[in-house]
């Protein structure tokens, strides 16, 4: 007899971990499935969390109720905010992480969660059972236990049929030596699910002893961190420190005169490699007027002796690598723990996926993370959280949650994905989002709270401390519009000194914090009516909101104006081949997007503003615009 | 699910001409020629290649009762050839033709089309179009514009060449024309690409200064993105500054034509139009209602309006003239006052010199060539433009094309350059370089990237809606509804 549950998950990293703890939460008897049990949310690549944008994803992940957040809080060993002197918008935190610690903390919130079952399987099929209604989906593992589910999420990472090649050298595998799924593809294709091949790489790990660190700057944490969670209220830990060094001609030299052994230029590797964090090779070839490239040494936990070497992934043999890291200053003498490798993996074409991450042709079955066609952590995350959510949701009967491209990077990741496909390991950046402004990693609580609240993730407590907080940025903003600061000959000198105009007579608080390089900070000792208790996050919500008042409300007209074509709803059932006034090249992308709104189709590339046009005027022929 | 309607009109003008010629687009196009067009020889339509040319007859059902017997009717003893004596025992010949065949999408709109080069004669013309229409293939009668509007849609034009060749087909001078022909050519589309191109790639290395924060990506210093803006604005400016040029050569500047009764106002339009337009009498008042001509002097354009002679009157129906003109004149561009050089100020002419002070006027003192009695560096001290003219004889209407030029700047007017030549596209302009006044300010204060950014992004919008790479409904309407039937 099978067994019986509602949401099964394959995979358990980032993004596995996150729907299998949104379906549990939700109500959901759920299992979630890994090959190793050991390395529950593993780091295989960077050992760090966030970063410009991704950063941004994983506040949002902590708004709606997801997990990653306070996990990378607990086992942070340095944090940073990246981009300060950017601008609020792309202020963007990161962090490095214990990785071992990491996995453990997940490992155990996986445990401690009710409803959730974790079983250490290789899953070997998944067939649709066409007799029964209420349990569609049946998966079978390695040794020979089967499952029937209601919905199924598919986040199988890189194991996927998963390759690796250091050099010429290739055998099947997984991340960190792990073995590879190698019999799932076979089920996935008898579904018809578009499969393709990807490719991603990572560094060589260093021992710290072999490494000379005098001779590279230091990088520290800042003086004051700010979490991840909005809810973390220690500091976290800042005991590590990172260093920079640089790439030199020398190492230049020794990678172009063995670029020939790169499986990625024999041809050996066929999956596509990630356009926006190329190998050390890809980066010489493509960019070969820049003299030298930044390499980050970073530890991999605080009780190892492992530096991850950041920006240096590639695919050239062992003894390549050897030889050109020995040309970097401060590495002469290295010793190399483990080699950087690329690893080929399959993974699905995520158009053939709705908003919700939920196959289209395949009513219960979710997809997330790398198995999406996405690269990191946090997009990995980011997405398991949402098919977590609409696969409880379509249990329970709820309709699916989708969020906009005006109101999270989760949105504008999702849209990309399912509208726009990637050709290559899709990675969330800032500027894919056209609502930068509105979309701040400091405002996630304040445009997600809700949802995370009336979805059931965020616990009344929660919800109530996030009123107080709103509540108390009202009451702050209130006071600085009546406060009226006097002028005096310090303040002017202060303000002369930091580039902004003196004032003759009283000034407004509000008045002084609109101005751009001002804030509150350096007007404390001029501000008598400060409260004593006045928080950094509500100060610096009243100071965002007052400087930027006026450029908000213009990206809130951008967005209005999107939401004109996002609120025309396209016909499910819309047939493009028919639509004979339509390029050939759109009908055909149309019809393989299936968007859902006119705004989605508008995004898709090939299809251009005349074909928007065309179908505004057959919707208007149809009495539907 | 239906494609678009096949769609036919005359595409030459409404007026008796050497050739005529009905153009019809859309899936049934072919099938309609096959319907209407005879030739001698066989004609496999099917098969025709596009950029096809043939000469034969067009023939209909006349007034006889029975329907042309057709190949494609299902018919099977009489073969689908195309051979017209057969099938055409029941028609009527219209007219002979040149058929000329283009096929998707290497046509006008993109989508198959068939001309009728008939002969021009308009109930000739009618005739074909009722007999495309009534053949029984589906085809209507195109709305203004819409084969243009077509071409848009099929992504032939983009939207500032589909307004040039709105332009083109309106073109009222030689100089419209020329400009036109070259907006067409996508000289508008391309400086606006430039523009764009310049804001974009600041966007795109702030994006990567922002995303790398690894990779040491060089800060831009703010004089460059100081620079890159000034670029863009001072281009989207001198756009801008043109306009008024380019509506004066394009569209014409709307002029009134002031002067008290009788002082020569009807004989001057009458020699500016070159034709007997207004009754001229010597009995003051004998103007009652405005008549506007369309005039070009030099390479500027005047719909000049005529007034009737302004004076306060108690007769009713002039009463109304004088009204009419009253708010022609608030309502003008460009006042033209004429006085009397050969008396001396009225008090008439008084009032009317101090209604068009503030405005912009070019002062005519008629009858110049029966001596003058008017001070005309008094005048000048007020008004700068002060001419003498005859409208009898036409004598000074040369300077007065020059000071046309002059004042409304068309003087360096080149047809080549790149130009704004409606409403929405300078609309457009000016929104784009609204936001981009709002990035150099914020630049200016001090703000992030942020702030720029999203003014910056604004202009670019603006930018992409101005050539229609953007859609929107209310363009790709606002646009068409003003094409002429058959373009």
């Amino acid at each position: 007899m099978d067994q019986l549950i509602d949401i099964a998950v394959i995979g358990a990293g980032h993004a596995g971990i996150e729907a299998a703890l949104a379906a549990a939460r939700l109500g959901c008897r759920t299992a979630i499935f890994t090959i190793n049990l050991d390395w529950v949310g593993n780091m295989p690549c960077n050992p760090s969390i966030g970063g410009s944008s991704k950063g941004h994803l994983v506040r949002e992940i902590d708004a709606l109720g997801g997990e990653m957040a306070r996990a990378a809080d607990e086992t942070a060993i340095q944090c940073r905010m990246l981009n300060l002197g950017k601008g609020p918008a792309v202020h963007s935190p990161r962090a490095q992480v214990d990785r071992r610690a990491y996995a453990d903390s997940m490992k155990h919130r996986l445990e401690l969660q009710p409803n959730l079952e974790i079983r250490q399987a290789e899953i070997v099929d998944l067939v649709r059972c066409a007799g029964s209604v209420e349990r569609p989906w049946s998966i079978s593992t390695r040794t020979g236990t089967r499952i029937a589910a209601k919905c199924v999420i598919l986040a199988t990472g890189t194991f996927l049929r998963g390759r690796v090649h250091v050099g010429q050298a290739s055998c099947d595998g997984g991340p960190d030596g792990m073995p590879s799924a190698r019999a799932l593809t076979q089920a996935l294709r008898a579904l018809d699910i578009p499969l393709r091949r990807f490719k991603t790489g990572t560094p060589p790990r260093l021992h710290r002893r072999s490494v000379d660190l005098s001779r590279m700057e230091l990088q520290r944490g800042d003086p004051e961190a700010v979490p991840f969670s909005f809810e973390t209220r220690a500091e976290p830990r800042q005991s590590a420190l990172c260093y920079l060094t640089y790439t030199t001609r020398e190492t230049k030299r020794v990678i172009l005169e063995n670029l020939h052994q790169s499986p990625l230029y024999s041809g050996q590797i066929e999956g596509v490699g990630p356009r926006y964090c190329p190998s050390i090779e890809d980066k010489i070839v493509r960019f070969p007027d820049k003299e030298r490239h930044a390499l980050f040494l970073e530890p991999c936990g605080e009780r190892t002796e492992e530096l991850y070497l950041q920006g240096c992934s590639s695919s050239l043999p062992e003894d390549v690598q050897m030889a050109f890291l020995r040309t970097i200053p401060g590495l002469e003498a290295c010793e190399v723990t483990r080699p950087a490798y690329a690893i080929e993996y399959d993974c699905a074409d995520p158009l053939a996926l709705r908003h919700s991450l939920e196959f289209r042709e395949l009513p219960g079955l979710f997809g997330a993370g790398q198995f999406n066609g996405s690269s990191g952590y946090e997009e990995a995350a980011a997405q398991g959280l949402i098919a977590g959510i609409n696969a409880a949701h379509r249990v329970l009967g709820r309709p699916a949650f989708v969020l906009s491209r005006a109101e999270a990077y989760i949105g504008t990741l999702i849209d990309d994905l399912v509208t726009k496909g990637c050709g290559d390991p899709y990675r969330m950046m800032t500027s894919r989002s056209e609502f930068r402004l509105l979309l701040r990693h400091d405002s996630a609580d304040r445009r997600l709270l809700p949802y995370g609240r009336a979805l059931g993730l965020v616990s009344r407590e929660r919800f109530a401390r996030h009123q107080e907080k709103l509540a108390a940025i009202e009451t702050e903003k209130r006071r600085a519009e009546k406060t009226t600061i006097p002028s005096s000959r310090e303040l002017n000198l202060l303000l002369e000194s930091l580039g902004s105009s003196p004032i003759s007579s009283g000034a407004r608080l509000a008045d002084l914090l609109r101005r751009p390089r001002l804030g509150y900070a350096p007007l404390e000792p001029y501000d008598s009516t400060r409260p004593g208790d006045l928080s950094r996050e509500v100060a610096e919500q009243v100071e965002i909101d007052l400087k930027y008042a006026g450029y908000i409300k213009r990206q809130q007209a951008q967005v209005q104006e999107m939401n004109r074509l996002e609120a025309v709803r396209l016909p499910e059932d819309l047939d493009y081949e028919k639509l004979a006034s339509l390029r050939m090249e759109a009908r055909e992308k149309l019809a393989k997007v299936r968007p859902e709104t006119l705004g989605q189709a508008s995004r898709i590339s090939g299809v251009n503003p005349a074909d928007i046009s065309v179908l505004m005027i057959f919707l208007k022929t149809k009495g539907q615009l | 699910m239906k494609a678009l309607d096949t769609i036919a009109a005359i595409a030459t003008p409404n007026a008796p001409g050497g050739i005529g010629i009905v153009r019809i687009s859309g899936s049934a196009a072919i099938v309609t020629a096959q319907k209407l067009f005879y030739r001698k020889k066989s004609v496999d339509w099917s098969r025709l290649q596009g950029y096809h040319m043939m000469y034969g007859t067009i023939k209909a059902a006349g007034e006889a009762p029975e329907q042309p017997v057709l190949g494609d009717t299902g018919n099977e003893k009489i073969p689908n050839d195309g051979n017209c004596e057969l099938r055409a025992a029941h028609c009527e010949m219209i007219d002979e033709a040149i058929c000329l065949v283009f096929r998707s999408p290497g046509s006008y709109t993109g989508e198959d089309v068939v001309e009728l080069q008939c002969h021009g004669g308009l109930i000739v013309l009618r005739r074909v179009l009722r007999a495309v229409l009534a053949c029984g293939t589906g085809v209507r009668l195109a709305e203004p514009g819409e084969f243009t509007k077509r071409a848009f849609l099929n992504g032939k034009l983009d939207l500032a060449k589909a307004e040039a060749v709105m332009q083109l087909v309106r073109a009222r001078s030689e100089q419209a024309s020329r400009a036109a022909a070259a907006a067409m050519g996508g000289s508008l589309s391309q400086r606006i690409a430039e523009i764009r191109g310049g804001l974009i790639a600041l966007a795109a290395h702030s994006s990567a200064w922002i995303d790398y924060p690894e990779d040491v990506i060089e800060e831009l210093p703010p004089e460059r993105v100081a620079l890159a803006l000034h670029n863009a604005r001072e281009a989207l400016r001198a756009l801008l500054s043109r306009c008024e040029a380019n509506e004066a050569v394009m569209e014409g500047v709307d002029t009134v034509l002031l002067g008290k009764p009788n002082v020569g106002k009807s004989t001057l339009m009458n020699q500016l139009a070159g034709y007997s337009r207004s009754i001229v009498t010597e009995l003051p008042g004998t103007t009652r209602d405005t008549v506007t001509e369309m005039v070009q002097l030099g390479n500027v354009l005047l719909r000049l309006t005529d007034t009737a002679g302004i004076h306060e009157t108690e007769h009713p129906i002039e009463r109304i003239g004088v009204e009419r003109s009253r708010t022609a004149a608030a309502r003008a561009a460009l006042l033209l006052l004429l006085l009397d050089a050969s008396a001396p100020l009225s008090e008439e002419d008084e009032a009317l010199l101090a209604q068009c002070e503030g405005e912009r006027t070019i002062v005519l003192c008629n009858k110049s060539d029966l001596g003058l009695a008017l001070d005309l560096g008094a005048l000048r001290a007020k008004h700068p433009y002060v001419l003498p003219v005859s409208a009898a004889t036409g004598e000074g209407l040369e300077s007065l094309a020059r000071a046309l030029e002059r004042l409304l700047g068309t003087e360096r007017f080149s047809p080549c350059e790149p130009m704004l030549a409606t409403q929405r596209q300078r609309h457009c302009a000016e929104e784009a370089l609204a936001a981009l006044q709002e990035a150099v300010q914020a630049l200016e204060q001090g703000f992030g990237l942020d702030a720029i950014q999203i003014c910056v992004e604004d202009a670019v919008q603006a930018l992409y809606s101005l050539t229609g790479e953007r859609a929107g409904e209310a363009i790709v309407n606002e646009v068409f509804e003003h094409f002429c039937v058959g373009k």
